[in-house]
């Protein structure tokens, strides 16, 4: 036996006080905290970067030529308007927020809206844009997804499962269809083996819409916008 | 010295080998079964495992005097906490991909048995120096396991070895690998390799003996 390890059986064999004990334990928890505190405030401004980084990323590639966004809110009166954090806000109190998407001329690209429905595994996040002129849903990209790989994950891995996201009609409503039987513009052809997932995707398209279309009509009259290229 | 070195090999070669965590001794089955559906996800998983225990190991083996006996669990806990919540930060800030696909597993490093076993086993009874070795080794065999997982599964299943595709379009990948049974089929048949190579070793030194 090494000295060492005598030393170690003979200080066990008296018994430490609770003082020690109690000593012991709020010391290896102070420190921690300490440690922890500093690790989190060293990366939370990285992290939150990181994560509006992504969203703006996804802005950009749902709303095509969008090149700047304002993000919207609803106001106390149900009314959509500028979104302005402010300090004293709490994260998790924040409103649910639209981001309505311009290109280099300050004209109307399209609003792009973040929604989140059960799949078959758990929660379907996507960021889809909405063209409100046009009345059609041309963009859309998954953010957050577990569903099974190789099938519930073609909703954002299979092309032609994407495609059906460009010119989507959305009025009467968008309806899910077997594969090779789309008809009308408001129609998405299924991904065969993946029914719940491509389901859960058009009824988060429809509940969404509902939610916001009427807000969003408002704020465009109200603001006299209408894209150049599909003038009504 | 050389017996001071080969005690410094030994301690090391054992954790990739003759004691690995999960080939030998069944340690960590969790994560070695629920993130290896690619290559990348084993080795993240392993390093920052080895991130962990090593840094672990070291603390437990610098305060190994001053933890009482009837406490040394929970300081251990605690210590392994931090370190775990540390690199879970550190990762979500700096690779936040690999941090996305390994999800919840990360914070549950914190109950991984290999780690919280290293330090009671190891640890609090050596110093830093031999304490660094086994860590080591003991994370490198962790790594090596969960990285051999994810490469069968990831080649199976997805048809592709470190993301870089093997086969082309014409492969039909076995979608199974990459779900969770796949999981299992792997580690039956390394853990199945491994009981089969140690008992053939047995037997080659009982003839020559």
């Amino acid at each position: 036996m090494s000295k060492e390890e005598k030393m170690i059986e003979e200080g066990a064999e008296k018994e430490p006080s609770s003082f020690r004990l109690i000593f012991t334990l709020g010391f290896a928890g102070f420190m921690s905290g300490l440690i922890l505190v500093g690790v989190f405030l060293f990366t939370k401004p990285i992290i939150e970067n990181n994560k509006a980084e992504a969203l703006k990323k996804a802005i950009f590639k749902v709303l095509p030529g969008t090149t700047t966004f304002k993000t919207l809110a609803l106001d106390n009166n149900g009314k959509l308007a500028e979104y302005n954090p402010s300090p004293e806000s709490k994260k998790g109190e924040e409103p649910e927020r639209i981001f309505f998407g311009m290109n280099d001329n300050g004209e109307f690209t399209g609003v792009a809206i973040h929604g989140g429905e059960p799949g078959f595994q758990d929660i379907i996040g996507v960021l889809f844009g909405y063209d409100a002129v046009g009345k059609m849903v041309i963009g859309y990209e998954v953010l957050q997804c577990k569903e099974t790989p190789g099938l519930g994950d073609k909703i954002f891995k299979d092309e032609a499962f994407v495609m059906n996201f460009t010119q989507l009609a959305v009025e009467p409503e968008i309806v899910p269809v077997k594969k090779g039987e789309k008809q009308n513009p408001n129609e998405v052809e299924a991904i065969t083996g993946a029914t719940i997932s491509s389901k859960a995707v058009v009824r988060l398209l429809n509940k969404n819409l509902t939610k916001w279309k009427t807000a969003i009509e408002a704020y465009l009259n109200e603001n006299q916008i209408s894209t150049p290229a599909k003038d009504e | 010295m050389s017996t001071e070195k080969s005690r410094v090999a030994a301690e090391f070669i054992k954790g990739l080998w003759k004691e690995n965590p999960v080939f030998v001794a069944l340690l960590g089955m969790c994560p070695a079964l629920a993130v290896t559906n690619s290559a990348i996800n084993g080795l993240a998983m392993g390093l920052a495992t080895t991130f962990v225990l090593v840094c672990s190991s070291i603390l437990v083996s610098l305060l190994r005097k001053v933890i009482p006996k009837q406490v040394r669990i929970t300081t251990y806990i605690v210590i392994i906490a931090t370190f775990v919540t540390v690199i879970d930060f550190v990762l979500e800030a700096f690779l936040p991909d690999i941090h996305k696909e390994l999800g919840a597993f990360i914070a549950l490093i914190v109950v991984n048995c290999l780690i919280l076993g290293r330090q009671e086993a190891f640890a609090s009874k050596n110093n830093i120096g031999m304490s660094i070795i086994d860590a080591a080794g003991m994370s490198a065999g962790f790594t090596f396991a969960l990285v051999s997982i994810g490469i069968i599964r990831e080649v199976l299943g997805n048809g592709s070895i470190f993301a870089v595709d093997l086969f082309g379009k014409s492969f039909e990948p076995w979608i199974i690998m990459i779900l969770p049974p796949g999981g299992f089929f792997s580690l039956g048949f390394l853990l199945l390799f491994f009981n089969w190579m140690t008992e053939r070793n047995k037997q080659k030194r009982s003839k020559t003996a």
